[in-house]
């Protein structure tokens, strides 16, 4: 006999559970996380290692780092500064998701952490679909990308908690329409908090970190 | 391009649905896709006819509704839709907008034999 069934599940539930798993085992351990997206050469390890170098001694912190192909170019660098970093090669997946975040957690010393930055793949399209169970979505725009990316790429703008426009030395050098940019963003996302920074000149990093230390503070408090 | 994971997350999701219902074979596998979930169908139907082999819903259609990107101006109440670029409310200019649709992403029904 034929029969239809009304079924009306999300697709998307089998790792928005494992997310949900990932906050309450990080916010068990009292770690505070922040999920870095962008596309390919926007700066991510760049900031990350700014970041690194502008938190105070006493901040102990992970890396995650994402990449599609066995490289290891991007936790080298990370290890380098003496962290504790497990890269995850996604292999070929566009994307991290959940259960790769909640595998990842089993190669950091979690009891031992404050701070967990998990670097996404490069890509501005499928890391906004899967939720990895950490506390803040960052995205970082760079100048060199252009002024339209908010309006080409809608969806990750709107799931974000922070945006860092990236490279802002080189605005003297290309037509980047700031107003333009942070009008798009404001559509998508208004009263986002947006830092702008320079990797190179360690420009604005300061106000960046300083949120980036409340929000550890505030975490500690819950 | 993650459609291969998606497409087992709704081979699972149809198979324990079937399961559940004492179902022999799926036939119908219907699902609801917004515009904002940027996932392509021909994909998702080419990893289906592989991943759903030997399965309960082998030989199964998959049916795509796609669910346009439509936008609210908070500001003059003007519903409009997402073409190929965001744009401000093309009747009053303002960029105080919210979407209302285009998130849809989810398995609406099956169609089993019993």
């Amino acid at each position: 006999m034929k029969q239809k069934i009304e079924i009306v599940q999300r697709i998307m539930n089998a790792n928005d559970n494992v997310a949900e798993n990932v906050d309450k085992k990080l916010r068990n351990n009292g770690i505070y996380a922040i999920n870095i997206m962008a596309s390919p050469g926007a700066g991510k390890t760049s900031f990350i290692l700014a970041t690194i170098r502008a938190l105070p001694q006493h901040i102990r912190l992970g890396v995650i780092e994402g990449d599609t192909a066995p490289v290891t170019i991007d936790s080298d660098k990370v290890r380098d500064q003496g962290i504790p970093v497990v890269q995850i090669n996604t292999g070929g997946e566009c994307h991290l998701d959940a259960p790769m975040i909640d595998k990842a957690l089993n190669h950091l010393p979690i009891d031992n952490l404050d701070l967990v930055i998990v670097e996404n793949v490069g890509n501005l399209i499928c890391p906004a679909a899967f939720k990895l169970g950490t506390r803040a979505n960052v995205l970082i725009a760079s100048i060199p990308e252009g002024d339209d990316k908010p309006y080409k790429y809608p969806n990750i703008y709107r799931g974000l908690d922070v945006l860092i426009i990236n490279k802002i030395d080189l605005l003297p050098y290309l037509d980047f329409r700031m107003d333009y940019f942070r009008k798009g963003v404001e559509m998508l996302n208004p009263g986002l908090t947006t830092f702008e920074v320079s990797c190179k000149s360690n420009q604005g990093l300061d106000k960046w970190v300083d949120w980036l230390l409340k929000q550890l503070q505030q975490s500690k408090l819950a | 391009m993650h459609e291969l994971s998606i497409t087992q997350n709704i081979l699972e999701i149809a198979t324990k649905q079937a399961e559940l219902a004492g179902a022999t074979k799926v036939t119908n596998v219907y699902l609801v896709i917004g515009q904002l979930s940027s996932i392509i169908d021909d994909s998702v139907q080419f990893y289906w006819d592989i991943i759903s082999k030997d399965s309960i819903a082998e030989n199964s259609k998959l049916h795509f509704h796609r669910v346009e990107a439509e936008i609210e101006c908070l500001e003059c109440d003007h519903h409009y839709k997402l073409e190929n670029e965001l744009i401000p409310c093309p009747e009053c200019g303002s960029i105080n907008i919210k979407f209302i649709t285009g998130d849809e992403f989810y398995m609406e029904s099956i169609e089993i034999i019993n």
